[in-house]
């Protein structure tokens, strides 16, 4: 039955997510970006919200709410309507633990959800994308070659968000050569042998999220390690949970320009009248408030695809590829509509422009 | 719960009438080229398929609301053709202005005929305020004066529903609207206007000259002025916050057409549209065929959000314009682009590309073109009056 009534639970999540990305978001969003840094602080008190632990089955230390991508894309919407790299580094642990929640084994899941249940943040990561401008989620290069029971993962992957900190990697990689051959997900700890973790990379946006890459120098792994066991997992549900997240992120991203835009072009004057009462600037502000409720519907479309446990791979793909380009125009008509005033670091709307460029070609960084 | 999945009983409905709109689609290009001729009332083909209405009374509180279900009811008739129906569906745009501010004596006087609403004069089109006709209370009659042009349906219909000012100096204030019925002595049908597409259409141009009507046929029967807001202007105006949503639909099924062709076109080349794989592993004509399925999805879904928002009781006003604005212009964007992917056999009469290319053009122009439809976004996310955003 098709309905847009997000539940009554959901509502409470949203307005508690939209207070935070309010007071301990947005305050600290700018010095994060400056400095490129990541507070502990940050990540604790944000772990505090229950981000990853909430969804983790009760039997191995958590909440045991079920897994819900529609609650999620609620969430990052309104922690990304804060800032979207803090938004990220809040979210990073879920990469790695969604995923064994969803398609982990059984063994999987006792050896790993209880590292997620801990007082203070704990992190995992998820690498999917690889240096290649040709670079395809669904036809990684990085190859897991079988050897014995095992596997043996080479290849390097980049933007791996946290990396700097994670404890455990989920490697999206294709076993075999085979050009028919989709990837599989591996489980790479920090310490295994043949991985070695770059400098943190120097990104346009996003500043605040430490990102490396992450070499595999045939890293040896045991049959446990590939996600879902021998059964191994699909992939298509991690990269269209990434996407569908990814896109909901755009979403708070341009309803947060649009609310800085709003209020500025009434309070500027010119030739007598608030630029607002201009229809050349009262039009963009108001194709933004239509692109941003049609990213938000196509992302909570993907999303009730994932929640049903159907396939969403066009949903997912079109909420991504819409919500890229809409964002960006967003951001950039963000960055018109206060001038020089847009271009200064004094206001928000340059960093956004330079994080919805970003967002708008990564991958993994997000999950729902 | 945030869902987008058909029940079983929407999808059954939904089904029967995309099953009809295809026997429409094959009269669809004889009455675009014999404009002058109307379809039938009923197809030959009636009789065989008994269409929707047995499915719909087998709807339930679990099936999806009302209005949004109709939203989806309008595209998949108009994915077969805009005009062509098994059986003609009675009430126009006045049906609705009747529903939403008649009196219960004028919805039953008038609400079994078919009634088009005439707004659009020569001199005055998204500005209604400046309407000219006027009606001039006379004993007990009103007598109207005036031409109106691009009426709907104006020719076929029982009736009309005509906006009037009683007093020019009041502005919008002053406007209000008449029930005229056909054959009434002063009321012409003047002329049927000659279109881009929708031909099968009747659209009409009416002239009134010395036009009297009983003084109840003023709808509402509010005969007052207000000194400030125009509540009975604005009460016509609730009118389009279903109908501009409903245009909205119209526009998608056509581009839904336009879409299920080239696909099909594309198959039959060899080249399948595929989610998933890369921007660099796709044919160029693949990605521009992916854009424009995001923007007939993106489209959609801003209609069955201001429908939804209709059937829970809610406003909806912001809403029905923004579906209008970004359908009116996805679905120029669409057939536009479906052609550019066709080539050749997009602009070729003997498909009916060409047509829904046409057709769908009026979307972003009648019951308000995008640029109202954003001056009222914008008045409304920036708490502006008319007179702050002009």
């Amino acid at each position: 039955m098709i309905s847009f009534a997000p539940s009554e639970e959901q509502e409470i999540v949203r307005s508690a997510m939209r207070e935070f990305a309010e007071s301990a978001i947005r305050s600290v969003a700018r010095e994060c970006d400056e400095a490129s840094s990541l507070p502990d602080d940050f990540l604790n008190t944000a772990w505090e919200l229950g981000l990853t632990t909430t969804q983790i089955p009760s039997e191995y230390g958590g909440e045991g709410e079920a897994r819900s991508p529609i609650t999620n894309v609620l969430i990052l919407e309104e922690l990304a309507f804060g800032d979207a790299a803090l938004a990220a580094a809040a979210v990073c642990p879920s990469l790695f633990a969604n995923a064994i929640v969803d398609q982990g084994s059984e063994e999987q899941k006792r050896a790993y959800l209880p590292l997620f249940t801990t007082p203070t943040y704990h992190v995992g990561s998820l690498a999917i994308v690889e240096p290649d401008p040709a670079f395809d989620a669904f036809f990684p290069r990085c190859t897991a070659e079988p050897k014995g029971e095992g596997f043996v993962v080479s290849g390097r992957k980049s933007f791996v968000p946290l990396a700097d900190r994670a404890s455990h990697f989920l490697v999206l990689a294709r076993v075999g050569n085979g050009a028919g051959n989709g990837p599989d997900a591996f489980i790479v700890p920090r310490d295994a042998k043949g991985l070695q973790i770059g400098e943190t990379e120097k990104n346009l946006g996003l500043r605040a999220l430490p990102t490396a890459t992450v070499d595999f120098e045939r890293v040896e792994l045991g049959p446990e390690a590939r996600l879902g066991g021998e059964a191994g997992c699909d992939v298509r549900r991690i990269i269209n949970g990434s996407r569908t997240a990814l896109a909901a992120a755009m979403v708070g991203l341009s309803r947060a320009v649009m609310e800085y835009a709003i209020p500025y072009a009434q309070d500027r004057v010119a030739f007598g009248e608030a630029i607002a009462q201009k229809q050349a600037i009262a039009f963009m502000l108001a194709d933004m408030r239509i692109e941003t409720d049609c990213m938000r519907w196509l992302v909570w479309r993907a999303a009730s695809q994932l929640e049903r446990g159907a396939d969403a791979t066009a949903a997912a793909h079109q909420a991504r590829a819409y919500a890229a380009r809409r964002a960006m125009k967003i951001a950039d008509d963000g960055v018109q509509v206060l001038g020089g005033h847009g271009y200064i670091r004094e206001h928000p709307v340059e960093l956004w422009y330079r994080n919805a460029r970003m967002l708008g070609v990564l991958e993994g960084m997000f999950t729902c | 719960m945030i869902d987008f999945e058909l029940t079983p009983n929407d999808q059954k409905i939904l089904d029967a009438v995309r099953e009809e709109a295809l026997v429409c689609r094959k009269y669809a290009r004889h009455y675009d080229e014999h404009e002058e001729e109307f379809p039938p009332e009923r197809l030959p083909e009636a009789d065989s398929y008994p269409g929707a209405a047995k499915a719909w009374a087998g709807r339930g509180d679990d099936d999806t609301s009302f209005p949004i279900l109709s939203m989806l009811y309008t595209a998949a008739q108009t994915w077969g053709d805009y005009s062509v129906r098994m059986r003609r569906d009675t009430g126009g745009l006045g049906n609705a202005a009747l529903r939403a501010a008649g009196t219960p004596e004028q919805q039953e006087k008038w609400g079994n005929r078919t009634l088009a609403m005439a707004i659009t004069e020569p001199g005055c089109g998204s500005d209604p305020s400046r309407v000219a006709m006027t009606a001039v209370l006379d004993g007990d009659e009103w007598v109207l004066n005036g031409e109106k042009i691009f009426v709907t349906t104006g020719c076929r219909a029982d009736g009309v529903v005509v906006w009037a000012t009683i007093d020019k100096s009041a502005g919008r204030a002053g406007i209000k609207s008449f029930l005229v019925e056909k054959g009434t002595p002063g009321f012409t049908v003047s002329h049927k206007e000659k279109k881009l597409g929708i031909r099968a259409d009747d659209t009409a141009a009416y002239v009134f000259k010395d036009c009297r009507i009983p003084r109840g046929n003023l709808l509402g029967m509010d005969e007052t002025i207000p000194k400030q807001s125009s509540g009975g202007f604005r009460k016509v105006m609730k009118t389009f916050n279903m109908t501009r949503p409903g245009v909205a639909a119209i526009g998608l099924g056509i581009a839904q057409a336009a879409l299920d062709f080239t696909r099909d076109k594309l198959r039959d080349a060899g080249i399948e549209v595929e989610y998933g794989p890369g921007l660099h592993r796709q044919p160029a004509a693949v990605q521009t065929f992916q854009e424009l399925e995001a923007l007939y999805e993106a489209s959609l879904l801003t209609v069955l959000r201001a429908a939804w928002l209709s059937g829970e009781g809610q406003p909806n006003n912001l809403e029905a314009s923004i579906c209008k604005a970004k359908a009116g212009e996805a679905v120029r964007l669409i057939t536009q682009g479906c052609i550019e992917i066709c080539g050749p056999l997009g602009v070729s009469r003997d498909e009916l590309l060409e047509k829904w290319f046409r057709d769908v053009r009026i979307t972003d122009i009648y019951e308000g073109t995008g640029q109202i439809q954003r001056l009222i976004i914008a008045r409304t996310i920036l708490d502006y009056t008319r007179e702050q955003l002009r």
